[in-house]
């Protein structure tokens, strides 16, 4: 490991359970790096993740770490946002306990627009249970309940996120890890709710089931897939059916409920703030 | 200055109560018969730089619960039965992570939707068993507009002397009944506040020679990581045999060696009584008016209110009834809490139940113990 990437892991906590090839680790070191970059405060940031592979990242973090419930982590950081709204909170969540189990937190917390920067490691499939199809596997695709092709529309998270009214929202791949780690960034000093969604792959649970080929296979297919906005609006919607937008997608001004929660006891209080 | 006497309600007693004991961040979603305890926290939390959420669901509320007490300030939530049902999950995460945090069951007639303006005590078990596995559990119960205010204070100092969730269980009747009370003063209230590590050396999970383990808390720059996974003392998850076994022990010792500690209850005229009613919430007033009538006919007929009713004080309850001839305990359900009595009284104990959202009127428990009396038991 780099030595500017070491403050930010628990060394002692390494290697990580992740299978070969899966590129949750590419995830966990964009966001490592990207706190590297900004020199994050450490003592003043907490990260906190839900149930399933990608929430595992926090035990390998070195930072105040939570990991929670299935689909809850966005519940906790907001009781835990509301009462230290100075800090930082960076939530690591997956596909399936984001936008299934944890589906009306998250639209909620995007409605409040509460300062976390929630970044959903999308690789498609329920992947600690064993491959089980999520609000995020793609129509017609195979999963271990889906073995005859998902029936079911997958979200656009994206859409998602801002019918919801979150202010920061942004796509990328572990291909894509230079861009990644910059929406990270973005998306952690941006005020408000920023949501990133990472597609990232599972060869063990989907590529397999998929016949997607190896790890780095599916690498390439995140890049031969992913295009900027600025390529998507020079394209037909026949040339887009199979393509998904990579970049900073959306961002917008607009209050920070927990930051208008402390003006308000500010303002009962008198402007004692003991 | 002596307070002024106040008609209260059971509901705002209790939001009162979270206050004097330090309460800063409540979190909820509405349910009848509960809301008022919301409505109030939302009111009056801010005015003293605590926080108020009406979160998207009962189980949202309870997670945010967890999020805030992490950060060392005292937190509750208040619901239903329903939502109680719905909260179950994260009140096992409490347990296993050792978060102090209250939850207020106001119940009401269930099962599912039920009656919502109607009393009853159906959820003892649950309280008691609602999450999965092996834990064990506070759960308190008041009997009177001012012990909504005065044991809620002692769930809170339970929960944070104790790092566990406590059930603070009241049911229609207490949290709407108003009754004209005085609050003590504050200097003579006793608040706990949890202990806390104060330094990156402490382990965050090994318990010290009083059965609890002085708290991690988040933003103090030790970097410790909470998991509802089985852990060790470091607070990583750890799956071998003993680390488990050892874990779920001391979830339990840690309560169960404190019960002198723990468990409240009231004994009236026990000791040379022919004829004992238990009860506890509710169902304490008409079972205590139904002792005086028993009185009145020369019967001697005590009275025993559970205030703790989990841990059950089976030692208490022993020792104190164990000489009447008969037990009777009623309550607003098919037959929970009388379990436990059968299990150290069982020849001594006469379950009493109502279960159609009505009162339970004195005459009615009296009639038990006065037919026993006509019998010769």
């Amino acid at each position: 490991m780099r030595d500017e990437l070491k403050p930010y892991f628990r060394e002692n906590r390494l290697p990580h359970i992740w299978c070969p090839g899966c590129g949750h680790g590419i995830i966990m070191g964009a966001l490592a790096r990207a706190m590297a970059k900004m020199d994050i405060d450490k003592k003043n940031t907490a990260v906190i993740s839900g149930i399933g592979c990608s929430s595992r990242a926090t035990g390998y973090l070195d930072f105040d770490t939570l990991h929670t419930a299935h689909g809850r982590a966005l519940a906790f950081a907001t009781g835990y946002k509301m009462v230290k709204p100075e800090s930082k909170v960076i939530v690591l969540t997956g596909d399936g306990d984001c936008t299934a189990i944890g589906g009306n937190h998250l639209i909620h917390v995007a409605r409040r627009n509460i300062d976390l920067t929630t970044i959903v490691f999308n690789n498609n499939i329920y992947g600690m249970t064993g491959g089980q199809y999520s609000p995020l596997t793609p129509n017609g695709s195979k999963a271990t309940t889906s073995p005859y092709g998902n029936l079911e529309r997958n979200f656009d998270l994206v859409q998602l996120a801002k019918g919801a009214g979150a202010t920061f929202i942004a796509r990328s791949t572990v291909y894509h890890v230079n861009q990644l780690t910059d929406l990270i960034i973005k998306g952690i000093n941006h005020k408000g709710f920023s949501l990133i969604e990472v597609v990232t792959q599972c060869p063990t649970n989907y590529g397999r089931k998929n016949k997607m080929g190896s790890p780095a296979q599916m690498m390439l297919w995140q890049k031969e897939h992913a295009v900027t906005k600025a390529q998507a609006d020079k394209m037909t919607a026949e040339e887009l059916k199979d393509k998904f937008i990579v970049g900073l997608l959306h961002q917008e001004e607009a209050p920070e409920y927990t930051e208008q929660y402390a003006k308000m006891v500010a303002n009962l209080m008198g402007g004692d703030d003991k | 200055m002596a307070k002024q006497a106040m008609l209260l309600q059971g509901n705002q007693a209790c939001a009162f109560g979270a206050l004097a004991a330090g309460v800063r961040f409540f979190a909820g979603y509405p349910i009848t018969p509960s809301t008022e305890i919301a409505e109030i926290l939302a009111q009056e939390l801010p005015k003293v730089n605590g926080r108020f959420i009406q979160m998207e669901d009962e189980i949202a509320s309870m997670g945010a619960v967890l999020g805030a007490s992490l950060a060392n300030v005292k937190a509750i939530t208040a619901t239903s039965g329903p939502g109680f049902s719905l909260k179950q999950e994260l009140i096992g995460y409490a347990s296993m992570a050792q978060i102090p945090s209250v939850i207020i069951n106001v119940q009401r007639v269930g099962p599912s939707t039920g009656m919502a303006t109607s009393p009853a005590q159906g959820d003892v078990m649950q309280a008691r068993w609602g999450t999965h596995g092996d834990h064990t559990i506070i759960a308190l119960s008041p009997a009177s507009v001012l012990e909504c205010y005065t044991l809620m204070i002692d769930a809170v100092n339970m929960a944070e002397k104790y790092r566990t969730p406590v059930i603070f269980l009241m049911d229609e009747v207490i949290g709407h009944m108003r009754e004209d009370v005085r609050l003590p003063e504050d200097e003579e209230l006793t608040i706990v506040n949890r202990k806390v590590i104060t330094n990156s050396d402490q382990l965050p999970y090994k318990s010290e020679a009083d059965g609890v383990a002085p708290m991690s808390i988040f933003g103090e720059g030790h970097y410790f990581h909470v998991t509802g996974l089985s852990h060790d003392e470091t607070g990583f998850p750890q799956n071998g045999g003993d680390v488990v076994k050892a874990n779920i022990d001391w979830l339990n010792e840690k309560i169960d060696r404190n019960l002198d500690d723990i468990i409240r209850y009231e004994a009236i005229d026990c000791q040379d009584a022919d004829y004992i009613i238990i009860a506890y919430g509710g169902t304490s007033r008409s079972a205590l008016q139904a002792k005086i009538l028993l009185e009145k006919q020369n019967i001697r007929c005590g009275f025993l209110c559970l205030k703790t009713i989990w841990p059950f004080p089976y030692e208490a309850v022993k020792t104190i009834c164990q000489h009447a001839k008969m037990v009777v305990f009623p309550e607003m359900n098919c037959g929970q809490l009388v379990g436990e009595v059968r299990k150290i009284l069982p020849d001594k104990v006469v379950p009493f139940n109502r279960y159609d959202g009505q009162l339970m009127l004195p005459e009615e428990i009296a009639a038990v113990v006065e037919n026993a009396v006509k019998e010769g038991k």
